[in-house]
C-alpha cells in the first residue's frame, strides 16, 4: 500500500510544481521598465499627413492609451475590433504608433478595418518603438494625464484584459489626482 | 449562422457528453440496466453532435468566413483548398475541436465493438470516456471557443502559417491526435477495471486490441511529425528533441510499454497492477503532453498561442485525471497483485526488462524535458538541455532494450529450456555479429565502436525477428500456423530493426556542407558533385520564391535535378525554405538555400544522407505489425464463444 | 530458486543497472547544460568559462557585415545596454533580420567576440524568445537609441 501512495504524493509534487510554473506568469508577459515612471517622449510624422506630427505633448493631461500595431501583425488583427469598440466608447483617446511597416498598407488597412485612433505615429524604422522598449507588436500602454506608464500590455488587448488591469489603475489615478 | 449552429451543437454534445458520463457510471454501480443502456445511445449522439460542429467549422474555412474569429486569423482567400481545410486543426481552438472529434469518434467505436464485455463493464468504459468527453468541451466552450466572431468581417485573412502549408503537417496532427486520445480508451478500460475490482485476461486482450490500434496511429503521426521536419523545418534532421517532440514521444514509449505488458496480463495473468499502471500513465503523459505544448509553460519552435488560463485548465484536469486515477489505483491496485510464478528464462522476464527500460527511457526525456523549467524556478538561471545529451542518455536504456528485444521474442512463456533457447538464437547472433561489422565495412568503407554496436542491434533484430515467420513457412504439415498476433509481433520489431539501421547509419555517415554558390558553380559532398546551374524567380498562389536549379553528377554522370527554394508568402511576408530532396531508397541528397551573399552568390547547405528513409519506412513497418495484430481473429473468436456463454449481450457487430 | 526470489533477483540486477545507468546519465546532463548569459554579463566577464553558453539580444541595425559572396558573418548583439560582436559561418534562419531578436550558441572567443556555432531567431513573427525579451527589459532603460548610434552608456556592473 505505502508504494502506491507514494506514487500519489510522487504525482501531486509534480503537479503542484507545474501549478507554480504556471503561477509565474507566461514567461511572454514581461514587467515593462517604464511601469510607474515617465513615458518616453516621442514625435513622430503621422500615418495620415506627413507634414503633421503627433507626439507626447498631444497626450498631456488626460489618460491615453498608447497602442503598438503593425499590418503584418497577426495579432492585432484580433485586436483591431476591441479598439474599435473602446473607441466607439470614448472612456479614453487612443493614440497609435504604427511599427515597422509601410505607410500605404497602414492606410489601406485603417480605410478596410476602421481607424479607432485619435492619431498614429508612424515608425518606419522602429526608433520610437525602442525608447518604448516594445518588444512585438501589439503592446498597449496606458499612460495617465501627468505622463506616466501606469501599465503595459504585451500581446492583444480584450474586454477582459481591459476591465481586468487598465480600468482599475484609471479608477485610482483619478481618485489621486 | 453556421458558426452559431456549430457552438450550439458543442453545447448539446457537452449536454450528451453529461449524459454518457453521469447515468451508465451509476447504472453500472447499481446493476441498473436501464441506466448502462444509454451509455451506447448517448455516445453515439455526442459524437453526431460533435462531427456537426467540426464540420461547421470546416464550412466557414471553405467558404473564407472571415467573420469568424479563428478563420480570419489563420485562412487567407487564395489558400488553397486543401489547406483551408487542414487549417481548421492549424491552431489551438480547432485542433482542440478535432481532439474531441476523435475522442467521441473513439468512444463510438468501443460502443460499436463492446458487444463482447460484461454489459457493468462496457457502460463503465463509456461513461469514463464521457467523463473525458466532459472535461475537453468544457475547456473548449469555456476558453477556446473556435466560433467567436469577428465583426465587422474582415475583407481577408492573416493567413496559415506557412509552414502548416504542406500535406505532411495536414494529415500529421490527425494521426497524432487519433494515438493519443486512444489511449483514452486504455484509461477508461483501466478505470473500468478498477471499478469493477478485477482486470481478467478477457479484458486485458480487449483492451491490448484496443491500445495496439492507438499506438499504431501514434507511431505513424509521430513519424509523419519528423519527416515533415526533416523536410520543411529546411536543414536535414529528423529529430530535434524539441519539448514538442517529446510530449508526443513520451506517451509513444509508455504506449508501447503498456502494450507488452498487457501481453502478459492477457497471457498470463500477471502485472495486472502494473499495466493499469502503465494505461494511467500513457494518458497522462498525453495529457501531459497537451499541458505542456497549450500553456506556454515551455517554449518551444511549434508551441500554440499562450494563455494562461488555458494552461490552468488543462494543469486542473490534468489533475483530477491523475489524482483520482492514482488514488483509486492506491485503494484498488494492492488487491489485483497475483502471486503467479515465472522462470527466471522466460518470456515474463524479459516483458519485465522490456518495461523497466522503457519507463526509464521515458523518465529520461520527461526529465529533460522539465529540467530547464525546474532549474529555472529554483535559482533563477536559465538553461537549455541540448539534443547532445538526450542523444546519450537515451542511448543507455535503449541499447539493452533493442539486444533483450531479439531474446524476448524468442523466448517461451513461464520457462525456456536453455539448450533450445541457444540452438534457436545461434544463426541469427552469428548473421547478426557478421552482418553488423561487415556491412558497414563493405559499404562505407570503416567501422567504430558505435557504428557496430548500432548495426549489430540493427541486424540482431532483424534476424530474430524472421525466426518465428520463416518457422511457420517450413513448418511441417498439420503444424499450426503462426497466429496474427505473433506475426505482427515479429514485423513490429522488424520495423524497430529497419529503424535502427537507418539511424545509425545516418548518424554515422551523414555528410553535410554549407558553401557560398554563384550560378555554374559547384561542390561535392562524398561521391556527388552539385552544380548550381541557375537562379530563378518563381511564382507560386500565395507565395513567389527564388529558385535555384542544381543539378546533381555521380563521377560526371547525370543522377538528378532538383529545385530548393525560398519563398516569400505573400501576406505574412515570411521567408520558408523549401528544401530540393532527391531520394532514392538507400539514400536522399539534399540542397536548401540559405541567404543571399551579394555578388550573386547564395549560401547552400548540402547533404549527403545515407539509408535515412529507414528511419520513416521502419516507424511504417512497425505501424503495419500492429495492424496485423490487431486484426487477429481470435479476438474476435473469442468474443462471440464468450457471449454464447453469457446469453446476456446482444448480436454482436 | 523460488519463483519470487528469481523476482527478486531480476528486479536487483535491473535496479544496478538503473543506477549505474542514472550515475552516467547526470553526469552528461551537466556537460551539456547550456547557461543563458546576459550580454552585459558576457561584457562584465561573467560567463562560464570553457564551455559554450547562449547569449540573445536584438541584431544592431547596420551591424551585419559579410565579405562580398562569402559566408562569413559578423554582426552586433545589444541587450540595449551593452553590446557584442558575434561572428558566424553558415546559413541563417529564415527570420534573422536586423533590429529582430536573435539567440546565439557559442563560446567567447579571443578579443571579446562571440563565436556562434548556431543562430537562432525568433520563433514567430510577433514574439521574440522570453529570455531575450526579460534581459532587454532590464536594460532598456539605459540606452539612448542603441540601435542607431553604437551604445554610449556600456555600464555592465551597474545591472
Amino acid at each position: 500500500m505505502a508504494r502506491y501512495i507514494a506514487l500519489l504524493v510522487a504525482a501531486v509534487i509534480l503537479l503542484g510544481f507545474l501549478w507554480f510554473g504556471l503561477l509565474r506568469g507566461d514567461p511572454r508577459a514581461l514587467p515593462s521598465p517604464y511601469i510607474g515612471k515617465p513615458a518616453p517622449l516621442f514625435v513622430l510624422p503621422t500615418l495620415k499627413d506627413q507634414s503633421k506630427t503627433v507626439g507626447s505633448a498631444d497626450m498631456a493631461g488626460k489618460f491615453t492609451l498608447v497602442n503598438v500595431w503593425a499590418t503584418w501583425c497577426v495579432q492585432c488583427r484580433a485586436e483591431h475590433q476591441f479598439l474599435m469598440d473602446l473607441a466607439a466608447e470614448g472612456s479614453i483617446p487612443i493614440y497609435g504608433i504604427n511599427w515597422r511597416d509601410t505607410r500605404p498598407e497602414a492606410l489601406r488597412w485603417l480605410q478596410q478595418l476602421g481607424d479607432p485612433y485619435v492619431a498614429s505615429g508612424f515608425d518606419a524604422d522602429g526608433v520610437v518603438g525602442i525608447d518604448w522598449g516594445v518588444y512585438g507588436a501589439p503592446e498597449s500602454f496606458l499612460v495617465s494625464a501627468d505622463g506616466v506608464v501606469l501599465f503595459k500590455q504585451l500581446g492583444p488587448l480584450s474586454w477582459d484584459i481591459w476591465e481586468r488591469d487598465f480600468v482599475p489603475l484609471m479608477a485610482d489615478g483619478g481618485a489621486s489626482q | 449562422m453556421i458558426p452559431e449552429i456549430g457552438q450550439f451543437a458543442l453545447i448539446l454534445a457537452l449536454s450528451l457528453a453529461i449524459c454518457q458520463a453521469v447515468l451508465p457510471l451509476i447504472g453500472a454501480h447499481r446493476n441498473d440496466a436501464a441506466m448502462m443502456g444509454v451509455a451506447r445511445t448517448a455516445a453515439t449522439g455526442q459524437f453526431v453532435f460533435v462531427a456537426i460542429s467540426f464540420a461547421c467549422l470546416t464550412w466557414a474555412f471553405v467558404t473564407s468566413d472571415f467573420s469568424v474569429l479563428y478563420v480570419a486569423n489563420h485562412s487567407q482567400l487564395s489558400l488553397p483548398t486543401v489547406y483551408k481545410i487542414s487549417a481548421v486543426w492549424g491552431a489551438h481552438e480547432g485542433s482542440l475541436l478535432m481532439w474531441i472529434l476523435i475522442l467521441s469518434a473513439w468512444t463510438l467505436a468501443v460502443s460499436r465493438f463492446s458487444s463482447g464485455l460484461p454489459e457493468a463493464f462496457a457502460a463503465r468504459v463509456i461513461g469514463v470516456l464521457g467523463l473525458l468527453s466532459i472535461g475537453f468541451l468544457l475547456f473548449a466552450l469555456l476558453t477556446s471557443n473556435p466560433f467567436e466572431r469577428l465583426i465587422p468581417a474582415a475583407a481577408d485573412g492573416a493567413d496559415l502559417n506557412p509552414l502548416l502549408q504542406d500535406p505532411g503537417l495536414a494529415i500529421h496532427p490527425p494521426l497524432l491526435y487519433i494515438g493519443y486520445v486512444g489511449f483514452s480508451v486504455a484509461f477508461a478500460f483501466a478505470i473500468a477495471a478498477m471499478l469493477t475490482g478485477d482486470l481478467d485476461q478477457r479484458t486485458a486482450k480487449w483492451t491490448r486490441q484496443w491500445t495496439t490500434l492507438a499506438w499504431l496511429f501514434l507511431t505513424l503521426g509521430i513519424m509523419l511529425g519528423s519527416w515533415w521536419a526533416y523536410y520543411e523545418l529546411g536543414w536535414g534532421g529528423w529529430w530535434f528533441w524539441d519539448p514538442v517532440e517529446n510530449a508526443s514521444f513520451m506517451p509513444w514509449l509508455i504506449g508501447t510499454a503498456l502494450i507488452h505488458s498487457l501481453a502478459v496480463t492477457e497471457r498470463r495473468g500477471l502485472f495486472k497492477s502494473w499495466t493499469l499502471l502503465l494505461a494511467i500513465t500513457a494518458f497522462s503523459l498525453s495529457l501531459l503532453g497537451t499541458f505542456l505544448v497549450r500553456s506556454g509553460i515551455i517554449v518551444s519552435v511549434h508551441a500554440f498561442a499562450t494563455d494562461p488560463t488555458r494552461g490552468f485548465f488543462i494543469l486542473s484536469f490534468l489533475g483530477i485525471v491523475v489524482i483520482g486515477a492514482l488514488a483509486l489505483f492506491a485503494w484498488r491496485g494492492p488487491s489485483l497483485d497475483s502471486d503467479a510464478g515465472f522462470g527466471l528464462l522466460s518470456r515474463e522476464t524479459f516483458l519485465l526488462l522490456n518495461n523497466v527500460l522503457l519507463v526509464v527511457a521515458t523518465a529520461l526525456v520527461l526529465m529533460g524535458t522539465l529540467a530547464p523549467l525546474v532549474i529555472e524556478m529554483m535559482d533563477g538561471s536559465k538553461i537549455s538541455i541540448g539534443p547532445p545529451w538526450f542523444e546519450v542518455a537515451f542511448l543507455v536504456p535503449t541499447i539493452p532494450l533493442v539486444l533483450l528485444m531479439g531474446l524476448g521474442m524468442n523466448t517461451a512463456w513461464r520457462k525456456q529450456e536453455p539448450s533450445s533457447w541457444l540452438a534457436v538464437l545461434r544463426i541469427p547472433a552469428i548473421a547478426a555479429v557478421l552482418l553488423g561489422v561487415l556491412l558497414p565495412l563493405m559499404f562505407y568503407g570503416r567501422v567504430s565502436l558505435m557504428l557496430a554496436v548500432g548495426c549489430l542491434a540493427a541486424f540482431w533484430i532483424i534476424a530474430t525477428s524472421l525466426v518465428q515467420p520463416i518457422r511457420s513457412l517450413r513448418r511441417k504439415e498439420g503444424a499450426a500456423v503462426i497466429t496474427r498476433s505473433a506475426l505482427g509481433m515479429s514485423v513490429a520489431h522488424l520495423g524497430m530493426g529497419l529503424f535502427v539501421l537507418g539511424v545509425t547509419i545516418t548518424s554515422a555517415f551523414n555528410i553535410e556542407a554549407d558553401r557560398a554558390l554563384t550560378p555554374g558553380e559547384s561542390i561535392e559532398v562524398g561521391a556527388f558533385e552539385f552544380e548550381m546551374r541557375e537562379l530563378r524567380d518563381v511564382e507560386g498562389p500565395n507565395y513567389s520564391a527564388i529558385e535555384a536549379v542544381v543539378e546533381i553528377r555521380r563521377d560526371g554522370e547525370y543522377v538528378a535535378t532538383v529545385r530548393p527554394q525560398k519563398r516569400q508568402y505573400l501576406v505574412q511576408q515570411n521567408w520558408m525554405t523549401e528544401a530540393g530532396i532527391y531520394a532514392t531508397w538507400n539514400r536522399d541528397l539534399f540542397v536548401a538555400l540559405g541567404d543571399q551573399l551579394g555578388n550573386g552568390a547564395w549560401s547552400v547547405r548540402v547533404q549527403y544522407k545515407p539509408m535515412i528513409r529507414f528511419i520513416w519506412f521502419g516507424a511504417i513497418v512497425m505501424a503495419l505489425g500492429g495492424l496485423i495484430a490487431v486484426s487477429d481473429r481470435r479476438y474476435r473468436v473469442k468474443a462471440t464463444k464468450a457471449e454464447k456463454v453469457s446469453g446476456t449481450a446482444p448480436e454482436a457487430a | 530458486m523460488k519463483p519470487r526470489q528469481q523476482r527478486m533477483l531480476a528486479l536487483g540486477l535491473a535496479a544496478i543497472g538503473i543506477a549505474i545507468a542514472a550515475a552516467f546519465t547526470l553526469r552528461a546532463f551537466q556537460d551539456n547544460m547550456m547557461f543563458f548569459v546576459e550580454i552585459s554579463d558576457v561584457v562584465a566577464g561573467n560567463y562560464p568559462k570553457q564551455r559554450n553558453f547562449r547569449i540573445g539580444g536584438l541584431v544592431v541595425d547596420g551591424s551585419v557585415e559579410r565579405e562580398e559572396g562569402s559566408m562569413d558573418l559578423r554582426f552586433r548583439v545589444t541587450d540595449m545596454a551593452c553590446e557584442i560582436p558575434v561572428s558566424y559561418v553558415g546559413v541563417l534562419p529564415d527570420l534573422f533580420r536586423e533590429g529582430q531578436g536573435v539567440v546565439a550558441h557559442g563560446r567567447l572567443g579571443e578579443e571579446g567576440v562571440f563565436v556562434a556555432d548556431k543562430i537562432l531567431a525568433k520563433h514567430d513573427e510577433n514574439y521574440m524568445a522570453p529570455e531575450v525579451a526579460e534581459s532587454l527589459a532590464k536594460h532598456v532603460e539605459n540606452k539612448t537609441a542603441p540601435l542607431r548610434d553604437g551604445v554610449s552608456e556600456c555600464n555592465p556592473n551597474d545591472s
